[in-house]
């Protein structure tokens, strides 16, 4: 019995050091940006983001393949930094955020490239459509923090059609396809 | 003559009353039709731009209208009129005041939650207070539409009433705000 005890103990063990670690994405401290740009006009940049959202990774650098991450995006802080903007940008001319209040991203396959780089395969639920993407990103770095936790970091950035999410608000032809800038930070739990 | 008496209305008081009532019904229907215009048309700017600037114009000129109500008599209804014909103009004329406020106050709170302040045409600024509670560009936004269908709706009520004094009972209810006298 307590052979038994000791296996189980020390697969556990093992299989916990060979599990990728999760970590959750530090929205807490803001070290967490889901930004966004969109053409205005074909003659510049919109910038804004969305201030809150929530979501977890895990992750292992030896098991790129086997790490996932995801994300829940509350639609209505949207923040283009223009109350009046923000304010259509929520209604159901754009994110619908009273029928569709979260936008998610659930990873579903992961293609590691050169270096730090992969592929970050997903399904993008927003406004009511779900669709797979891909987010090209990029493992910024990880370590211990000066405050006793261990963290990671990535970047990714993507790229899709309004209307393929149900958008048909007709801002103009250069403004058809809006950008995602993600940067994530996660504290390991 | 310029001021009212315990008869007849003055013409401050005629050309303030319809000057609001022309501005809130011009108001309504330019509202109404820009909330829907699309991103390229050349009234994208310019129709809220022209809203709020007379917006803010009307704030002042019913500030104007409630402090000449303060200033000079307000002419009693005509005794033809029946104790619930009182009541309810009298209710009325209290709502249509205190809508007309609500809603220019809300929409005041839509264009300043960030900070921005609202140009009246190219005359003067007024300054923005900034976000005073959460949502307040939706939740004022909200206010702001549904009290206008509100103000409108009521605003009908008041004009069948006018009507129905002029060519029903036949009395001078209507004339009165027209400027002709009571006899």
């Amino acid at each position: 019995m307590k052979k038994l005890l000791l296996t189980a103990a020390i697969a556990a063990v093992c299989s916990g050091a060979v599990n990728a670690a999760d970590y959750k994405i530090d929205t807490d401290g803001a070290h967490a940006f889901i930004q966004f740009k969109i053409s205005h006009l074909g003659y510049s940049w919109l910038y804004g983001r969305f201030n809150t959202f929530n979501g977890e990774f895990s992750y292992d650098a030896d098991k790129l393949a086997e790490s996932e991450i995801n994300l829940v995006i509350n639609t209505a802080s949207i923040d283009s930094n223009h109350a009046e903007r923000d304010k259509h940008l929520r209604s159901a001319d754009f994110l619908n955020v009273s029928k569709f209040p979260q936008a998610t991203f659930n990873s579903t396959k992961i293609v590691a490239k050169e270096g730090d780089n992969f592929d970050l395969h997903g399904k993008l639920t927003l406004n009511g459509v779900t669709k797979e993407v891909v987010i090209a990103a990029e493992k910024i770095g990880e370590g211990s923090d000066p405050w006793g936790g261990y963290r990671a970091g990535f970047a990714g950035s993507t790229s899709f059609a309004l209307k393929d999410f149900g958008i048909n608000y007709d801002l103009g032809p250069a403004a058809s396809t809006v950008y995602l800038d993600l940067t994530v930070e996660g504290v390991r739990q | 003559m310029l001021s009212n008496s315990a008869t007849r209305y003055g013409m401050i008081s005629i050309v303030l009353h319809w000057l609001v009532a022309v501005t809130i019904l011009s108001l309504f229907a330019l509202g109404y039709w820009m909330v829907d215009l699309t991103y390229y048309s050349s009234w994208y700017r310019t129709a809220p731009y022209w809203h709020k600037s007379i917006g803010i114009l009307l704030f002042l000129a019913v500030g104007i209208r409630l402090l000449w109500r303060l200033a000079t008599p307000t002419p009693a209804a005509l005794s033809s009129h029946t104790l619930l014909e009182k009541r309810v103009s009298r209710i009325t004329h209290v709502a249509l005041y205190f809508l007309t406020i609500l809603i220019m106050l809300s929409g005041y709170l839509i264009s300043t939650a960030d900070g921005r302040p609202i140009a009246v045409f190219t005359w003067f600024n007024v300054p923005a207070l900034g976000e005073l509670f959460p949502q307040q560009t939706d939740i004022a936004g909200a206010f702001h539409q549904y009290l206008a269908y509100a103000l409108i709706g009521l605003t009908v009520l008041h004009a069948l009433g006018a009507l129905k004094h002029h060519f029903i009972d036949k009395d001078t209810t209507l004339k009165r705000m027209l400027g002709q006298s009571a006899h």
